[in-house]
């Protein structure tokens, strides 16, 4: 086992630990908290993975926008204990999570295990570590893909706009 | 030796995790945060693609998803500020209008 199959494994420990805890804790905050760890750990993976540029842009949008988006909602909203309704008594979750383990079942069963065999190691023509690069990634970005780029920044606009139209208090 | 399954693998788990979540949870910021779960499993799927395959589209790719899934936050947590000022909850369950 090399250094980073042993990352592989506690980070992905971690990561389904903590999304585990985001989808069973009541206390939201808690759950804003563990999202965040979850976020790290797939930043860490994104490492493991030689995508490092991914793994600096998962910290700042997830970790540093979302979770302050999430964190500022739940202060603002400002639910009393009680509102924080009980999860356990959902009739829905057995049957969420019978389907769930059938789903992921279906998912590694069908699609994953027909796929193993088939993929290889990284292309060896092209270093893992200059693809991942923020060089790579911003060549890319600006040239062939320069289009959807420009278009996730007019996206980005409308929802900055849509936001503070919905959130607006009406007169 | 971990390989590109194990990491899908991985993705599935999470996406799974996620799936349950917006089913069992009631609570609508709690089913936000399932939903970005499922987009981060989606987002480790493409980048473990991308690198096994060595094109750097699917990195491409994860920054769009990252940047919808922000477009989406802000969006969905104006929808939820404005349901709860309309009702006084976030609880799911008393959204029902819609129902047929």
């Amino acid at each position: 086992m090399t250094g980073v199959d042993v990352a592989f494994w506690i980070l992905a420990a971690i990561a389904v630990g903590a999304s585990l805890v985001v989808i069973t804790s009541r206390n939201p905050v808690a759950c804003v908290l563990f999202l965040v760890v979850t976020f790290f750990a797939l930043a860490g993976l994104f490492v493991t993975l030689h995508s490092h540029f991914l793994a600096a842009v998962q910290v700042i949008i997830y970790a540093g926008a979302i979770m302050v988006l999430f964190l500022f909602v739940i202060m603002l909203l400002n639910l009393g204990q009680e509102q924080w309704f009980d999860v356990s008594n959902n009739p829905l979750r057995v049957t969420a999570v019978v389907f769930g383990a059938g789903f992921l079942a279906l998912l590694v069963g069908g699609g994953i295990s027909g796929l193993a065999p088939t993929v290889r190691g990284p292309a060896a023509e092209i270093s893992p570590d200059l693809l991942g690069s923020t060089g790579a990634v911003g060549t890319a970005l600006y040239t062939a893909y320069f289009m959807p780029f420009i278009t996730i920044a007019l996206l980005l606009l409308l929802a900055m706009v849509g936001a503070v139209a919905l959130a607006r208090r009406e007169r | 030796m971990v390989g590109p399954a194990h990491y899908i693998t991985l993705s599935a788990v999470l996406f799974t995790i996620g799936v349950i979540g917006v089913l069992t949870r009631k609570n609508a910021i709690i089913v936000f945060m399932a939903i970005e779960i499922m987009l981060n499993a989606a987002n480790l799927a493409l980048v473990t693609f991308a690198m096994t395959i060595g094109d750097v589209a699917g990195l491409i790719m994860v920054l769009l998803v990252m940047a919808v899934a922000a477009a989406e936050a802000a969006v969905g947590l104006a929808i939820i500020v404005a349901m709860f000022r309309h009702r006084e909850t976030v609880n799911i369950e008393a959204f029902n209008v819609l129902r047929g």
